[in-house]
């Protein structure tokens, strides 16, 4: 067996087995009409669950939803508008005392004009945020790519101002923008299709925790213990 | 109306009062009660244990000896879950046209307090048992039948009856057929809990719905010397201040 | 399966054994306990989930019924995405491809995220005989293989533990692996998760090579999910350069959108939260380009090890559906107080009672137990988010153990059950001579009726049967 191989080990074994079991040779086009997002896919699948929980058209319900959610899962949740973001920006990281806070390409400059820590890229003087240097970053600032209402969820995909996954992993704190009403979807079937498999994805709920220890949830395990969510109303 | 027991085989080998409790409480609701005396087991000791072909005749005989019956009416939610769900398998594989006579059966086949709220959509049969009681819904009649709460709204009618909630109700009793002798370690833990639990309601009689889940019980309860007697619901029902309930 | 768990008792032995347990009996039930109520909770805020349910059984069912090619359009999307696909027939040959491609790296230790696949196959025991270490970085894996333990639960393995074990077990064992348990350590939980991220991060830092399972893999775009909650997943997931993902060939949905049905009912059903914190999607490799990102190797070993069996049993087959959610062994009075362990299995409780005996068959004493181990309460089959009928294939499994040649005698004694029940004459029979005997029958029986008189008294045989009584007042 060659390990590098492709299609290395057992393939047209365990491919022969699948086909034993169920009985017949190999799966034809004939017998997968649904494949891919068309049409047939709903009349092979029963989809009649809900798109959503709450009304998907009430911009305001749902970013206070959202608020609720993300509260509820321990994450410290701000709002305000376009014009006072960056002081409150400022003001997070001097209240938590950053010196430092790694930012991520494509950030809107804006965001950081206010900043009084010393903002770290990875194209930086410093050379490239490593996992070890980012290990010594207080904090690390980013947008999203959407956020989910009902589920209190944050949708990362490493786009513009969101920048690597160990960016938002490694450093203990994260501040992260979520502008309404555009980045704010009702619910999971609702995010998806807006979301490009082909992108590395973090879908993040509160801040790291666990449930490991008698069934009952202790926040802060490798991930950022602390989660402050800002919603900003366009 | 004219239904036809299906007085199961354990009420009829080792607990007939039960069987006895409920033709009296259906022949006071007006009720014309016949006993086939073709019918035998359900099956389902054999069937949960693995003897599946072993059902196939007690199928068959099930089927013939109800033949007929616009309404068979069983005091064992577990009996009649097996009927309801084994039944069709059993015949499924046994062929010979048994999977059709057993889907003509299969609807007329009602769980005792099934058929007092849903056929005669009665809730209050007019009982009488001043006493505390607490109710455990067996797992098959909760689970597999969906009683729902058809037995604590027949009990919440009966007069003088002061229902105590059990707490951890739908969680089972550790009966489960061979599983009390096949495991019988865990099986009597099950017991302990839930006659701790029923115990501590401070009821005189714990009734349930599946007379081998109250022998279980009730063997516990008696092993203990505990305060506490099963009842089944179709005694409780069947109780009346002018014929108060006594197991014949 | 793994060979930690060769030449157990059978479960009833096991499990008598672990009743007497007070202190596992006390956790278990703590901890099974808060999390049904949870759960419960959790799952009655969504008014379609019987149409979730119902959606998820169909895509599993669809896709184990056209595996064979979905599997190939994953190799295909993942290959493209820049993955490299290994097919593993059996354990064997998939700690043999995990362990090669490590080697290849020169690495001599790798962190893991948890994964029921590795454990299955024992992929640790294998890296240690070929001299690569592996560290497992989930906080209950990690307190499992500190303790030298075995996992008893499938989403929290160390569930048998309290915390005030837990404090011990990394006051004890943290130095021998790497960074000591910081001084004075109490059982507080906080401070043990603080414990285990301090030790467990010179790790990360330090990684070259990963190891993980996956939650679900996509068939249409080649995307692989992981579902966890502390972020050591993440770490694990992005932070080293080469990753190695061993999933079985049943975790494969079709489609990007079938993502939208399983991320609503796995969260809810295994921790009770609306979403857990931190879920991973990855496409192949992401590492090109001036802001690369994650590992520059991805390898996926797609593995059967037994799955092919299950999926030839129509009635078995349906064990596939299982997404590892644990609302099963939640819910389960049998499991509360046997404890995971006497499953003997890394997959215990109701879904492993189904899954192990068609993984492994039903040779040994213990798998043949293992269908037995459950009273049919169904309240598995009621909590289960893909809606495995647990029951109907635990009877269906004694129906194999039964025709099997150490069960003759029992057979034919259920035959001759059923015969005298057949012939009410002879059951008329039976019945008045034991009502007529019933003076003489002891409170105690000895053989395997005392199963029963060790803890409950034997029903009190009535005067007459009931055909008895009807005849003389009805007949």
């Amino acid at each position: 067996m060659n390990p590098d191989s492709p299609t290395g080990g057992s393939r047209e074994l365990v491919l022969s087995r699948i086909r034993a079991a169920l009985g017949r040779a190999a799966t034809t086009p004939a017998d997968r009409p649904e494949d891919g997002n068309g049409p047939a896919d709903d009349s092979a699948v029963p989809r009649d669950y809900l798109r959503s929980h709450v009304p998907a058209d009430d911009p305001d319900a749902l970013l206070d939803l959202l608020h609720r959610n993300l509260v509820d899962y321990r994450a410290l949740v701000h709002r305000c508008t376009p014009a006072e973001l960056p002081d409150l920006i400022g003001a997070l990281l001097d209240a938590r005392g950053a010196r430092t806070v790694a930012v991520p390409p494509g950030l809107p400059p804006a965001w950081t004009a206010a900043v009084r820590a010393e903002a770290l890229a990875n194209d930086g003087p410093g050379g490239p945020l490593t996992a070890a240097r980012l290990d010594g970053v207080d904090s690390v600032l980013t947008g999203c790519a959407l956020a989910i209402a009902e589920t209190g969820t944050l949708v990362l995909d490493a786009g513009p101002g969101q920048g690597r996954r160990l960016l938002t992993l490694v450093p203990d704190h994260h501040i992260c923008v979520v502008r309404a009403p555009g980045q704010v979807v009702a619910s999971v079937p609702l995010a998806l299709p807006r979301l490009d498999p082909a992108r590395p994805q973090t879908w993040i709920s509160g801040p790291s925790a666990t449930s490991d220890i008698e069934l009952t949830r202790v926040e802060g395990v490798h991930g950022p213990r602390t989660l402050e969510v800002v919603l900003v109303r366009d | 109306m004219r239904v036809a027991l299906f007085a199961t085989c354990v009420n009829d080998a080792l607990m007939p009062s039960t069987a006895i409790a409920t033709v009296r409480l259906l022949e006071r609701l007006g009720v014309e009660v016949d006993f086939p005396a073709a019918q035998s087991c359900c099956g389902q000791p054999q069937f949960n244990s693995g003897y599946r072909r072993a059902c196939e005749p007690l199928v068959r005989r099930t089927v013939r000896a109800f033949a007929g019956y616009r309404h068979v009416v069983a005091p064992s939610g577990s009996c009649v879950a097996t009927v309801r769900t084994a039944h069709p398998r059993i015949a499924a594989r046994a062929g010979g046209g048994l999977a059709a006579a057993v889907g003509e059966l299969t609807p007329r086949v009602y769980e005792l307090s099934e058929f007092l709220v849903d056929v005669l959509g009665v809730e209050d049969v007019g009982a009488w048992f001043p006493h505390p009681v607490t109710y455990h819904p067996s797992c098959h009649g909760l689970r597999l039948l969906g009683l729902g709460d058809r037995p604590l709204r027949l009990l919440r009618a009966v007069r003088g009856l002061e229902l105590l909630e059990l707490p951890g109700a739908e969680e089972c009793c550790g009966f489960g057929g061979t599983f009390a002798l096949k495991n019988a370690a865990v099986s009597a833990a099950m017991a302990a809990d839930k006659t701790a639990a029923a115990l501590a309601t401070g009821a005189e009689v714990l009734c349930g719905g599946d007379t081998s889940c109250l022998l279980h019980l009730g063997g516990t309860l008696r092993r203990q010397g505990a305060p506490l007697r099963p009842l089944h619901l179709a005694e409780i029902l069947a109780s009346t201040e002018a014929e108060p309930w006594r197991a014949p | 399966m793994s060979g930690t768990f060769l030449g157990l008792p059978a479960f009833p032995e096991a499990a008598a054994a672990a009743v007497q347990d007070e202190r596992l009996r006390a956790n278990l039930r703590h901890a099974t306990g808060t999390i049904r109520a949870k759960r419960a909770r959790a799952v009655a805020e969504l008014a379609d989930w019987a149409e979730l349910r119902a959606a998820a059984k169909a895509v599993k069912d669809r896709t184990l019924d056209r595996l064979d090619h979905y599997l190939v359009r994953l190799e295909q999307n993942v290959t493209a995405a820049g993955g490299q696909v290994h097919w593993a027939a059996d354990a064997e040959e998939a700690n043999r491809i995990v362990t090669g491609l490590v080697r290849a790296t020169g690495e001599r230790e790798v962190v893991k995220v948890k994964s029921m696949a590795t454990q299955e196959i024992g992929l640790n025991e294998a890296l240690a005989e070929a001299g690569i270490r592996a560290y497992e970085t989930d906080l209950a894996e990690l307190i499992v293989q500190l303790g030298n333990d075995r996992p008893s639960h499938i989403l929290v393995p160390a569930i048998h533990r309290n915390r005030g074990e837990i404090r011990d077990i990394f006051a004890d064992r943290m130095a021998d692996l790497g960074r000591p348990a910081p001084e004075g350590l109490t059982d507080e939980p906080a401070e043990l998760a603080e414990a285990a991220r301090l030790h467990l991060r010179e790790k990360f830092l330090r990684a070259k090579v990963a190891v993980s399972g996956a939650n679900f893999m996509i068939a249409e775009t080649g995307t692989l999910v992981v579902v966890e909650s502390e972020g050591n997943g993440r770490m694990c997931l992005t932070l080293p350069r080469t990753l190695i993902s061993v999933v079985g060939i049943e975790k494969v949905l079709p489609t990007w959108r079938d993502l939208e049905i399983f991320l609503q009912l796995l969260p809810r059903s295994a921790t009770a939260e609306r979403m857990n914190p931190y879920t991973s999607l990855w496409t192949g490799t992401h590492a090109d380009g001036p802001d690369g990102d994650g590992p520059e190797e991805f390898h996926l070993v797609l593995l059967d090890n037994g799955r092919t069996d299950v999926l030839a049993d129509r009635t078995g087959r349906q064990a596939l559906r299982c997404i590892r959610c644990s609302a099963c062994l939640n819910v389960c009075p049998v499991y509360e107080r046997a404890g995971g362990h006497a499953y003997g299995s890394v997959y215990p409780g109701p879904i492993g009672a189904i899954l192990t005996p068609q993984l492994r068959g039903t040779e040994t004493p213990l798998d043949a137990s293992l269908p037995y181990a459950s009273s049919l309460c169904g309240a598995c089959y009621e909590v289960c988010p893909v809606a495995i009928d647990i029951p109907e294939v635990l009877v269906h499994l004694r129906e194999r153990v039964a025709d099997g040649p150490r069960h003759r005698l029992a057979r034919a004694a259920a035959a001759a059950a059923a015969y005298v029940l057949d012939h009410p004459g002879l059951l008329r029979a039976a019945e008045r001579a034991a009502a007529r005997t019933r003076r003489l029958h002891p409170r105690r029986l000895p053989g395997p009726g005392r199963a029963w008189t060790d803890t409950r008294e034997l029903p009190a045989v009535p005067p007459e049967p009931f055909r008895d009584w009807w005849r003389r007042n009805r007949g």
